[in-house]
């Protein structure tokens, strides 16, 4: 039974919404849009557990002095911090509880969690998100081998691409007879990426997109059951 | 006399008929009746603008649009319900903001039970589906099904092996999707098996989830997993666990993970988007086996780069039925290589048709 | 002959830091051409009548900034100085202070502009494909109120614009989904109005194929290049031009060392054959 009703709910709900697909009529046009909103509602509450599962994981590291357990401080305090700001002063245009804070706001130039957000987080993200520039380039340089016609390739277009890209592919090609344009390393590069890529990259998807379908319609007719934590 | 009388008549009809505004309302198709389709012509009267109103209760109208074509359409969707009869007047003014004429008319929008656009898309979700179906069954008479080899799955256990000979941990990230995304179920669906594994060799596993919703079912799915390996004393609660829901604090938090555990082994398997060469390279300069798989295009060169073995798109969904080898799941398998045949036709059909200048099944195939 | 070694990667690290911060520190200049996407682009907004309206979507948070936020600044920039009326609108939370953060870096450029007059920030609203179908039914309905509680009714701006009809194109900054992809199926494909967008390196491919025939996307500016681009043709360098030199230094290092590797390559190779010999 405590496998059979989540089954059941799976199926009927599964098969419901697939039919909703292709009948305008009401309450099926809008049971797609319902069910995304029931399930952001959902994951609104389910956040309550993220954030215990933090806590419990940070504070036991801490408790037991395990290695590094001084990060495992800032991690809490930060978050602390954080949450403590935003209820107090909101953030934005949303009040906290004691209001806008109008005078930290006057002095920061920005509500505290804001000034947080936009002098510490952003940075950080960016940070994070500038590491690619780096790994990309460890990666193209232990990957791009002409090893095999394959591999030779991939490493052909990929330096035409990246020349065509850069101010260097205008100049290298830049004295072309206008017969000779296609050759022109920026139009090659957009050919490469608007062509090979593209259907590449299509073809991956319509597999996907198959793969999805064979998924559902196994867990819709029970067959896959994973996701509910056994056979 | 008569005929003088007539002719007259009939010259001043033209002439009203010729000045006549043309206003149609008519029920927009494939909807759930809450639309109305307006359309005006005003090419007849020298109009600078119209101004189209609909009429509300007590006699007031509300305005709808306004214009400067002389033509056009307008899709009303501001409360409109099917079987009512709803009141419409246009008013054309001229330059000076004079009226010019005004033309009253009605209509009244209904409910569609079948969306006609997506014909095609029924057509081929059936073919795919009983497709799907025939396999699953024929699997089940006991027919064999051939299925590929995926060296990504394949190698599942060469990796918890060496993870167990080493001492080390193994690392696996379901994607930054919410439970809500096929490939987040896929991952988890692997998560299972390996889980099973590392309770079988006595590895230890680590899962940092980015999402409340995967950090239940995960802890759920590894907790059963142990389980049935018989080894329910070697589950540890907090090896699944919450980092955060934003993208790049969570990839900062796996990459400290990687660096500080030195996994031997390092599972990427669900949707990711610009984080997954962060992951992947940092996984290969800490020495682990890493195997990755996603159905996001963008993503995939750049775990083909990093990772040893990459399942590529499909193949990921595959891994559920190729791991188990139940015949039921290896059959949906086969169901959905036939699909991807029907679509091989297709397209070989459909370029032809364009190249020779017949669009009739490109038009099919347009949802919109 | 000697087995040529792997050159430790933390020089290539640290090649990579220099070769991207001395061209932001001392601008090179490095020419430019532009491409036909970023030109159709620049020919839409160009020729749109004074006092058209066109709706911007910034469907992108801080981690996309570096590529989307000059391209962004760069395509509001073009539209007031044509007397476009700007209408703002977010399909991701963080979008909104992304279009907040170009008009405050504009406000000195355009002291003249009044908010509610000459541009509105409608704010964000979760739901994407849906959200923009409500808009095509009823503008009004799917936002009652801009971002800061005004009544929309009693906005100069939003006056006749009851869905797409009035609305002269729609532009999407899109890092992802929702995005361009939901602007072009229901914008254009749905209610017929122009649209065009601007989205990062990386997702350039997926989007191309809408820039066809039909005009799904008219034009396309494609990652930092594309906002590069859209600054020459505007005559008005800016932080997209400048990043290019760095891209450019980056891929030419990427470039060096992927022959280096590929020569290495073949020396161990080489080493390797005569060594069995």
């Amino acid at each position: 039974m405590k496998r059979k009703i989540p089954l059941l709910i799976t199926f009927t709900v599964g098969i419901i919404l697939i039919i909703s697909e292709f009948i305008p009529h009401k309450p099926f046009g809008q049971l797609s849009g319902e069910l995304e909103i029931w399930f952001l509602i959902i994951s609104g509450f389910a956040i309550l557990l993220g954030q215990l599962s933090l806590f419990k994981v940070n504070i036991l590291k801490i408790k037991y002095k395990q290695r590094d357990w001084q990060f495992y401080t800032i991690t809490l305090i930060s978050f602390i911090i954080m949450v403590t700001l935003g209820f107090l002063w909101g953030t934005g245009k949303s009040a906290g509880m004691l209001g806008h804070g109008e005078a930290i706001s006057s002095m920061l130039g920005y509500k505290p969690f804001d000034y947080l957000f936009h002098n510490i987080y952003q940075h950080l993200q960016a940070t994070m998100f500038s590491l690619l520039a780096f790994f990309i380039a460890s990666a193209a340089y232990r990957a791009f081998i002409g090893r095999t016609v394959e591999s030779n390739l991939l490493l052909a277009s990929a330096v035409l691409v990246m020349l065509g890209n850069t101010t260097l592919g205008s100049l290298l090609t830049g004295w072309l007879p206008e017969s000779l344009n296609f050759l022109h390393l920026p139009k090659v590069s957009e050919f490469i990426m608007t062509f090979p890529t593209t259907a590449g990259q299509r073809a991956i998807m319509i597999g996907a997109g198959l793969g999805i379908i064979g998924s559902s319609l196994r867990i819709i007719l029970g067959i896959e059951r994973s996701y509910l934590g056994g056979e | 006399m008569k005929n003088i009388i007539i002719f007259l008549f009939i010259f001043f009809s033209c002439f009203l008929f010729s000045q006549e505004v043309l206003l149609i309302i008519s029920d927009k198709p494939n909807d759930d009746g809450s639309a109305l389709l307006i359309s005006w012509d005003t090419s007849q009267i020298v109009s600078s603008k119209i101004t189209i109103d609909r009429e509300i209760a007590n006699g007031e109208f509300i305005s709808i649009t306004n214009s400067e074509e002389l033509t056009g359409t307008f899709e009303d969707g501001s409360n409109i319900n099917p079987g009512i009869k709803y009141e419409y007047r246009l008013t054309a003014f001229d330059n000076n903001g004079e009226i010019i004429q005004i033309y009253r008319t009605s209509g009244e929008s209904s409910v569609q039970w079948f969306n006609k656009k997506k014909i095609s898309l029924l057509i081929f979700a059936i073919l795919i589906t009983i497709s799907i179906v025939y396999y699953i069954f024929s699997a089940r008479s006991g027919k064999d099904l051939y299925i590929r080899k995926i060296s990504g799955l394949e190698s599942m256990d060469e990796s918890v092996g060496r993870a167990t000979e080493m001492g080390r941990p193994i690392l696996f990230i379901p994607g930054t999707l919410d439970l809500d995304d096929m490939q987040t179920i896929a991952g988890l669906t692997i998560l299972r098996r390996l889980a099973q594994k590392a309770a079988e060799y006595d590895a230890k596993l680590i899962v940092p989830v980015c999402r409340s919703m995967v950090l239940s079912t995960a802890k759920e799915i590894v907790k059963e997993a142990y389980m049935k390996a018989g080894r329910p004393d070697a589950y540890d609660p907090d090896s699944v666990f919450y980092l955060t829901d934003d993208q790049f604090g969570y990839v900062a938090g796996v990459d400290g993970i990687i660096v500080r555990e030195k996994p031997a082994a390092n599972f990427f398997l669900g949707a990711f988007y610009a984080e997954s060469l962060i992951l992947a390279e940092t996984g290969f300069s800490s020495g682990a086996i890493q195997t990755a798989g996603t159905a996001m295009p963008s993503q995939l060169p750049f775990f083909v780069v990093a990772c040893d073995y990459t399942l590529i798109g499909e193949e990921l969904f595959a891994a559920s039925a190729y791991l188990s080898k139940d015949p039921h799941q290896l059959g949906s398998l086969k169901g959905q290589d036939f699909g991807k045949a029907i679509f091989i036709v297709v397209l070989m059909i459909g370029i032809i048709l364009e190249i020779s200048g017949i669009h009739f099944l490109k038009d099919f195939l347009t949802l919109h | 002959m000697g087995k040529a070694k792997q050159i430790d990667r933390r020089w290539l690290f640290l090649l990579i830091f220099f070769g991207v911060a001395f061209p932001l520190i001392f601008t090179l200049g490095l020419p430019l051409e532009t491409t036909k996407n970023v030109q159709m682009v620049y020919d839409l907004i160009d020729n749109m009548p004074k006092g058209s309206k066109a709706l911007i979507s910034f469907d992108y948070d801080p981690a996309s900034m570096p590529e989307l936020h000059p391209m962004a600044k760069a395509i509001v920039k073009h539209c007031f100085d044509k007397d476009i009326n700007l209408i703002f609108t977010a399909m991701w939370p963080m979008g909104v202070q992304m279009a907040d953060d170009i008009i405050y870096q504009l406000k000195d450029d355009y002291p003249d502009l009044e908010y509610g007059e000459d541009y509105v920030n409608l704010g964000f609203k979760a739901g994407g494909m849906i959200t923009i179908q409500s808009m095509g039914k009823n503008f009004r309905e799917v936002f009652p109120k801009d971002m800061n509680g005004n009544n929309i009714d009693e906005l100069p701006i939003m006056e006749g614009i009851n869905n797409f009809s009035n609305i002269g194109f729609v532009f999407s900054l899109s890092a992802g989904a929702p995005g361009i992809k939901e602007w072009v199926q229901i914008a254009h494909d749905a209610y017929g109005r122009p649209t065009s967008g601007g989205v990062t390196g990386v997702s350039a491919p997926a989007i191309l194929p809408y820039v066809n025939e039909q005009q799904q996307l008219t034009g396309l500016l494609a990652g930092l290049k594309g906002a590069a681009e859209y600054e020459i043709l505007l005559k008005a360098p800016g932080t997209a031009i400048s990043g290019m030199d760095a891209q450019s230094a980056a891929h030419l290092i990427i470039i060096i060392f992927i022959i280096i590797g590929n020569v290495n390559y073949w020396r161990n190779k080489k080493a390797e054959k005569m060594g069995g010999k």
